[in-house]
């Protein structure tokens, strides 16, 4: 089979002469879950964040080396159209204050121009919101603002947005740090089943999260990426002696 | 030894009781201005205000000395006035929302960089200029090279006035909005013209709104720059170009003249009860949007 | 592309600010040209003599100077024991309560009236109990313009001290409460001086309101162009001569109006930038 994601030496800079990812060369492959894991600090967001060129806000931060998405290098695509095929949902549930719910899941639509019949959207947020089991909860609410519902079903809410576009890859930095564990139960469920349709990474501060969701896990470690590889053999049997410290507690 | 201590600590318990009925009798006798200005306004503006305030023009001297000899109510209203306030002030508002919005987007996307720390600062600058000094501004700006006092003019002094204010409105709410907002329209691909105009704008309506309620109500009253701008003028106009009233003109006016100074309470009430109901809306509308 | 174009039209937008301000000193400058080259700067600056007779025709802006500081400081004066005990009820006593914020919507209501209506209740009402105090036979002149300008300045001073007072951390407070100290101890050992930059500052600011405040004054001084004997005589602002005058005003006595507005621009720049330096200096603790 082959890799979706490919990436070749990819080093990410705040500031010059100091890489906080440094030379990260991995694959990925498509319907797993990846975990990414490591102390704060070791660069795993920077990582993930570099995948959908979201550094790009950033004129300071520097991102250099190739990450091929179907074989194409997303560096040297239209950022825009990188972003549509590879979503995001961050740390903190964030819908857009002023829409409806169902809105947001049309937000990644409306902001791209896109337009579309009444019957298609219906069926794209019906579609969306039934894949992150939040449709049965909202489907009488629907006009209503996204941000009466609870953490847990704003960040389904904003997974659903970013599925609304149908990426081919779908990045999830600490999803579920700002949950309850009932939510946080609910999110990894969803993960489980999203994951036949789409291929999914995560960071995560949270091993047990990771052995319990994750196909493949990396380790990183000061900017390096350490271990990649199997996530029940990292787990059992760690290559590397860092990450078995780790992973056991001895640091982190 | 023991004693002792009890004692200070009486007087200090006695201090501190003695401070805090200052501070509250102080700031209860702060607040009284404000009940005795509205009340000598409500009390002796009520009476002349009625429908004609709002629809004939100001009356002569003279008409209204002789209303007086024969013990009448004096003809007219300020309807010149309120259709000039009208102008400038909605002049004003037409140039001073679409720059202040721009420039308090620019702010807010752009802090830290040398170019916005200026621009900051020149805003800082010209929000503590004062008004009067901004009415000698647009006397040289627009009276002396259009040769004659306008509408036009006054709404440029007020522009100047209102911009400090919008633009550091909409950056300071701006940079309120979580930029988590801003990184996830750009995580669905948006360009950067959408996110602001379809999340960040909409998402910070509240405050913004708000900015420009209050930049609007503090403008209504101004009246030492529209002296030296648009002047005045006894007729209705809609000319930008022509000298032109405004209800705080009209009421120096009526203070200047003995026989039409009945006509202040009403047009001060009036302006109280326009300034009051902006800020009203102001503060409900902050409290309704309020991300 | 349509990118580009929304960004260079948000930075086109900012670089009117600076054009703005260009042309606003160079409108000033260009035109008090006239007075600076017939008397010299510092001749304009410290001549009390404002003869606009044609046969004896003399300006300088010293008269209005110092009744602009004699004004705006008297102002101050009254206005700091009422601001400070409004900036301590609302962030200190009562911070966070109803009570608070009614009083500080009261506060903020007696921000938006207009300085003209100010002018009018002074003239109409605070007038004649300035007379029965026997301070002088009109009423008329610093005493009363002041008056109603502590009263019109209040707000300024009393709503940002207030922010910088409740921002002073609790655990601070709390510390000092510990060791058993009342609150008149907390507030004056810890609060106060946390927050003393902040106050400072707010305190600027509103003397930059008061030596602006325009028409109010007008109304009051009493509008006579010499330096006025002490606080009980009439006088003229650097705002209210601009605002009495100008209207009247042609040839070298409109020169001098605007250099009068070019000082006192610059004045309140210089201390709106005081103001800013003394709150740079509370972020930075």
């Amino acid at each position: 089979m082959n890799p979706i994601l490919e990436l070749k030496e990819v080093s990410v800079s705040y500031t010059p002469g100091k890489n906080a990812v440094d030379k990260v060369t991995t694959e990925i492959y498509p319907n797993t879950i990846t975990a990414i894991m490591g102390p704060s600090g070791c660069g795993k967001s920077t990582l993930l964040r570099a995948i959908n060129r979201m550094h790009d806000l950033y004129p300071h931060i520097k991102t250099t080396g190739e990450i091929l998405l179907k074989d194409k290098n997303v560096l040297e695509m239209d950022a825009m159209k990188v972003r549509r095929l590879v979503g995001m949902v961050f740390q903190q549930p964030n819908p857009f204050p002023t829409m409806s719910i169902y809105d947001n899941v049309l937000a990644g639509y409306t902001l791209n121009g896109i337009r579309l019949k009444k019957r298609e959207k219906d069926e794209i947020v019906q579609h969306s919101l039934k894949s992150v089991a939040l449709w049965e909860e909202v489907k009488d609410v629907m006009t209503k603002r996204g941000s009466f519902l609870s953490g847990g079903q704003q960040q389904r809410l904003c997974i659903a947005r970013t599925l609304a576009l149908k990426p081919e890859v779908l990045l999830m930095d600490e999803p579920t740090s700002a949950l309850d564990p009932i939510s946080t139960n609910k999110i990894e469920e969803l993960l489980l089943e999203l994951k036949k349709e789409f291929t999914i990474i995560v960071v995560t501060h949270n091993m047990s999260q990771a052995a319990r969701i994750s196909d493949n896990s990396m380790f990183m470690y000061l900017g390096e990426l350490i271990e990649h590889g199997n996530t029940t053999q990292m787990f059992t049997k760690p290559k590397n002696k860092r990450t078995e410290e780790y992973l056991t507690g001895v640091f982190g | 030894m023991m004693e002792s201590i009890t004692a200070s600590n009486r007087l200090r318990k006695g201090k501190d009781k003695i401070i805090y009925f200052l501070v509250c009798s102080f700031s209860f006798l702060a607040m009284i201005p404000l009940f005795l200005i509205l009340w000598d306004v409500v009390s002796k503006g009520y009476k002349n205000f009625n429908i004609r305030l709002f629809t004939e023009v100001t009356p002569s001297s003279m008409d209204a000395l002789l209303a007086n000899m024969n013990d009448e109510p004096i003809p007219g209203g300020i309807l010149n006035g309120i259709t000039g306030t009208i102008l400038i002030v909605g002049l004003a508002i037409l140039f001073s929302v679409p720059l202040g919005l721009s420039i308090g987007i620019y702010l807010a996307d752009n802090h830290g960089k040398r170019f916005a720390k200026v621009v900051s600062y020149l805003t800082d600058l010209l929000q503590g200029m004062p008004s009067i000094v901004i009415g000698i501004i647009a006397y040289a700006w627009v009276v002396k090279p259009l040769g004659g006092y306008s509408a036009l003019a006054g709404s440029v002094a007020l522009t100047i006035m209102m911009l400090p204010m919008i633009v550091r409105s909409t950056e300071e709410t701006l940079k309120m909005l979580p930029y988590a907002y801003k990184e996830a329209g750009l995580a669905l691909g948006a360009s950067y013209t959408n996110v602001v105009f379809k999340i960040l704008l909409p998402s910070g309506f509240g405050g913004i709104f708000t900015g420009i309620l209050l930049a609007i109500s503090r403008v209504m009253g101004e009246t030492a720059p529209l002296m030296l701008t648009a002047l005045g003028a006894s007729v209705v106009n809609w000319n930008v170009m022509e000298p032109t009233s405004a209800i705080p003109l009209l009421i120096w006016d009526f203070y200047n003249d003995p026989n039409l100074v009945d006509l202040i309470w009403s047009s001060s009430l009036l302006l109280l009860i326009v300034i009051f109901l902006l800020n009203w809306t102001a503060k409900i509308v902050a409290r309704k949007w309020k991300v | 592309m349509k990118d580009r174009i929304f960004r260079l039209a948000l930075f086109i937008a900012a670089l009117t600010i600076l054009l703005l301000t260009a042309g606003i000193i160079y409108a000033l400058v260009s035109r008090s040209l006239d007075t600076f080259a017939e008397y010299g700067i510092w001749g304009f600056i410290a001549n009390p003599e404002w003869d606009p007779r044609s046969a004896t025709e003399e300006y300088g802006a010293l008269s209005f100077i110092m009744g602009t500081l004699y004004t705006a400081f008297f102002a101050l004066f009254i206005c700091i024991p009422f601001s400070l005990s409004v900036a301590l009820f609302n962030g200190e006593y009562f911070k966070g309560t109803k009570i608070s914020s009614a009083v500080s919507s009261v506060v903020d209501l007696l921000a938006g009236i207009p300085s003209i209506v100010y002018g009018l209740w002074g003239f109409y009402s605070v007038r004649p109990i300035v007379i029965e105090l026997g301070v002088n036979a009109q009423g008329f002149g610093i005493f009363l313009s002041s008056i109603v300008l502590a009263i019109m300045i209040i707000p300024y001073a009393s709503s940002l001290s207030a922010e910088f007072i409740s921002m002073v951390p609790n655990r601070m407070k709390e510390g000092a409460y510990s060791l058993g100290a009342t609150r008149m101890e907390v507030i004056q050992r810890i609060s106060l001086p946390t927050a003393a930059s902040g106050i400072v500052a707010s305190y600027i600011l509103a003397l930059g309101r008061a030596l602006g405040e325009t028409m109010a004054v007008t109304m009051l001084i009493g509008n006579t162009d010499r330096i006025p004997r002490g606080l009980r005589d009439t006088g003229n602002t650097m705002a209210s001569v601009i605002a009495n005058q100008f209207g009247e005003a042609d040839g070298l006595k409109l020169s001098a109006l605007i250099a009068i507005g070019l000082l006192l621009f610059i004045i309140t720049a210089i201390i709106n930038l005081i103001a800013k330096l003394a709150m740079k200096k509370l972020s930075a603790v």
